[in-house]
């Protein structure tokens, strides 16, 4: 996927900076292959939009080149670049009714009227509003407008859709509904998708890759269950998912495994080796809550004790804030089978294996 | 399936019907509501609904002149003009006592009425009034007071004089609205045309539509761009630059105009320039003020803020992704700007444009002191007779007028733009 040749879009080197002062994008080097659904994933200011709005052509990188096709892009106006974007509020004329939107990219591109009318019934039926074409955007709800966006967005045919945070105005259910239909749509049509969102659930809901974004970098480019399992930094495992966090110091490298010792003497954990090159080195260990075993107390390594500091009810499962090894935000899930008796104050006896430990870096 | 709509009243927990138990609660509401505007309604129906009403009613109002000649009027009606050439008898007898013994200030007021219908009338009243009097004071009683009128004045003998009566013998007349249009009455009391000295009405009419709309073309074409501007600047700078759109406010309208007579004028600071930098000669000085020109620009720039504030005030919740929407569906900038953010203006570009017109075609001060001759406006005639001739009969009517115009543009701008529409911040 990583191969030139087959990149459909190519960011080489991109540095983006609106002052001279401070560089918003840094030494962006992604690709995308066609028919893939990227996601950039990021909180807010960490360059994810402005590289969208590069790509769009509204914004100009300060150096490097993007690629569409194989052709640079950044001397191609924003209407010659046929590619489709969702806007954030969705942008919808307010003058025009829904069918008028839908067919004002196709009337510039002066296709003829039959034409026009039988590709916006189409992209109307794709989301499901065909009768909705006499309507004004006003008249619509949110999840309507969002639609109609969409279909907008996809009924010049284009050759790549952006997406910024078109989910964003939508209250949950609405959205977690929309984010299949997306799906669903991109599965269907087969279109390449460059999404922006700062919802980590939505990203690994839609996306086949997902670029984490952090202060103008990206900082891991992977599929949704190797960036949430397997993340290469402490900011990607923060950043997705909930995270378990010790600190401490590497003490022994062992090939793909080391030995660290934690912070105020609390003890020592074998870890896998990730983020961290040499002995003496500080380092943090991440491990998912639901990797953390509460056992009887006899596993032969990494075993730890934890005093519950509190209990919360969720159902389906149990979340236990404990204190362990000095860390009194450490979360373990307990799934709930029905025989879990213990009170806040107990301790608990804990264990996990060391291929779930990441030594990654602070 | 056959649904049952229950035709039992709402009832309350209290057992009070609960459209009874609604309205109650709600009177208090109203009524406090009511009192809250109830000092504004006052002020505004004596301020606004009142003097209107009087100069709509003092537009068409005949009624002093009748007090004045009742008699004289009644029999004044029984003139068949057909078949004698004057009045008869009784005619100049009911004059003759309603001239002798009227009051003085009456008569007087009266006689400016006359005055507008047939000038002369005033003069020849006056003149026999005198000579009346000494008739009665010696206490003789005239044979034939026709003829003592006759003998007193030979234009007693002009029975024009005597036709310019019928436009004033009922209570109620449109002869203000027919001058204020350039039109007359003639003898047999049909609309004519004015003399053409006494025409001028009609060319300010419409010198003021015209100077009117131009105003408002120029106000649009100019304060689009600084709207636009304003709009789409960050807060900081578009503050700051606001300050200078609002500026003129703070000026008196007077400097302003005085400032304009300063720069246009023929010796003034931008003839100065041009014939310094060699645009023109010194004898080719261009006249620029006491003129239509005059009255543009200074209007135009008076006016200025009136059409930049509802821009400003609709174009700055125009998103700016539309317009970035626009270009990424494959509009070019000038097809996005056309297609999607001009259309997104129209209540702003209509309602300043119905400000600024609306303030236009009732502008006094500015036309009237940078307009010359040329550049008067019809607000400068209502105040011209206000003042000068006291002629508020004709002043109503082309007050009535002016209102009636600006009804009609509400009501086209209703029907077209829809008032719901209009956007003024």
């Amino acid at each position: 996927m990583n191969d030139t040749s087959q990149s459909f879009v190519k960011f080489e080197k991109i540095d983006k900076s609106y002052d001279g002062e401070v560089l918003v994008v840094k030494n962006l080097n992604l690709d995308i292959a066609k028919g893939e659904f990227v996601t950039m994933l990021g909180p807010s200011g960490s360059g994810k939009t402005t590289t969208l709005m590069m790509l769009a052509g509204f914004e100009t990188p300060t150096n490097g080149e993007i690629f569409l096709d194989t052709k640079p892009i950044s001397k191609i106006p924003p209407y010659e670049r046929e590619i489709g974007m969702v806007f954030q509020n969705y942008a919808l004329f307010p003058h025009m009714t829904v069918a008028e939107n839908l067919s004002f990219p196709l009337e510039v591109r002066k296709i003829s009227k039959p034409d026009i009318k039988e590709k916006v019934q189409k992209a109307l039926d794709m989301v499901e509003l065909g009768n909705f074409g006499t309507r004004f955007p006003a008249q619509l709800s949110g999840g309507q407008q969002q639609r109609v966006a969409l279909a907008r967005a996809l009924v010049f045919e284009p050759r790549l859709v952006l997406m910024d945070e078109p989910l964003g105005a939508l209250d949950k259910n609405l959205r977690e509904q929309m984010q299949y239909e997306i799906k669903h749509i991109h599965d269907r049509i087969g279109i390449t998708v460059v999404y922006v969102t700062h919802d980590q659930s939505e990203a690994l809901t839609m996306s086949n890759r997902i670029a984490v974004f952090n202060d103008g970098v990206v900082q891991q480019l992977s599929t949704p269950d190797i960036l949430y399992e397997k993340p290469e930094n402490s900011f990607v495992a923060k950043f997705i998912g909930e995270n378990n966090t010790l600190n401490g110091v590497v003490k022994e490298i062992n090939g793909s495994s080391c030995i660290v010792d934690l912070d105020n003497n609390q003890g020592t954990i074998k870890a896998l080796k990730i983020n961290v090159n040499e002995v003496g080195e500080k380092t943090q260990l991440s491990i998912r809550p639901e990797r953390v075993s509460i056992n009887d107390g006899n596993n032969e390594e990494n075993s730890f004790t934890g005093k519950i500091e509190e209990l919360i009810y969720l159902g389906d499962h149990i979340r236990a804030r404990l204190d362990v090894c000095g860390n009194n935000e450490f979360i373990v899930k307990v799934p709930n089978e029905g025989n879990f008796s213990h009170k806040e104050g107990d301790t608990l006896n804990l264990s996990w294996n060391s291929e779930d430990v990441r030594a990654l870096d602070i | 399936m056959e649904v049952t709509i229950s035709t039992a009243e709402l009832l309350t927990t209290d057992g009070i019907p609960l459209k009874q138990s609604l309205r109650k609660a709600e009177r208090r509401n109203k009524l406090r509501a009511f009192l809250l505007v109830f000092p504004l309604l006052l002020f505004i129906f004596v301020t606004f609904v009142m003097p209107i009403g009087d100069m709509l009613l003092r537009s068409v109002d005949d009624s002093q002149i009748n007090s004045v000649f009742p008699n004289t009027f009644d029999e004044y009606k029984n003139w068949d003009k057909g078949a004698d050439e004057l009045p008869p008898e009784e005619v100049y007898k009911s004059l003759f006592f309603e001239l002798a013994n009227g009051d003085k200030r009456q008569i007087g007021k009266a006689l400016t009425r006359m005055n507008y219908a047939k000038s002369g009338w005033k003069s020849l009243i006056k003149k026999t009034t005198r000579e009346i009097k000494k008739i009665v004071k010696k206490g003789e009683e005239p044979v034939s007071y026709k003829d003592t009128f006759i003998n007193i004045n030979k234009l007693w003998a002009d029975p024009t004089y005597w036709y310019s009566f019928n436009q004033m013998v009922k209570d109620r007349s449109s002869i203000y609205y027919w001058n204020a249009l350039d039109r007359t009455f003639d003898e047999e009391g049909d609309v004519v045309l004015q003399d053409e000295k006494r025409r001028m009405y009609i060319k300010t009419w419409l010198r003021t539509f015209k100077v009117s709309v131009y105003v408002t073309i120029f106000c649009l074409i100019l304060g689009f761009p600084v709207a636009h501007l304003l709009a789409n600047l960050p807060l900081r700078y578009s503050n700051l630059l606001m300050i200078f759109v609002l500026l003129p406010f703070w000026t008196s309208l007077l400097v302003r105009t005085t400032a304009w007579i300063v720069m246009l004028q023929q010796n003034g600071v931008i003839n100065g320039i041009l014939v310094w930098l060699g645009v023109i000669s010194d004898d080719g000085r261009i006249q620029m003020v006491y003129n239509e020109v005059g009255t543009l620009i200074a209007m135009t720039q008076i006016l200025l803020p009136f059409m930049i504030l509802p821009l400003y005030s609709v174009m700055r919740v125009i998103p700016k992704s539309h317009m970035r929407a626009a270009q990424n569906l494959g509009a070019k900038p000038v097809t996005a700007f056309l297609r999607v953010y001009l259309p997104q203006t129209i209540p702003g570009i209509s309602a300043g444009g119905l400000l600024v017109f609306v303030l236009a075609i009732g502008y006094f001060i500015t036309p009237e002191l940078v307009g010359g001759k040329d550049g008067k406006l019809i607000g400068s005639w209502i105040a011209y007779h206000l003042k000068t001739t006291l002629n508020w009969g004709l002043c109503a009517a082309l007050g009535a007028i002016l209102l009636g115009i600006m009804l009609i543009f509400y009501w086209l701008y209703n029907k077209i733009v829809g008032i719901d529409n209009i956007k003024l911040g």
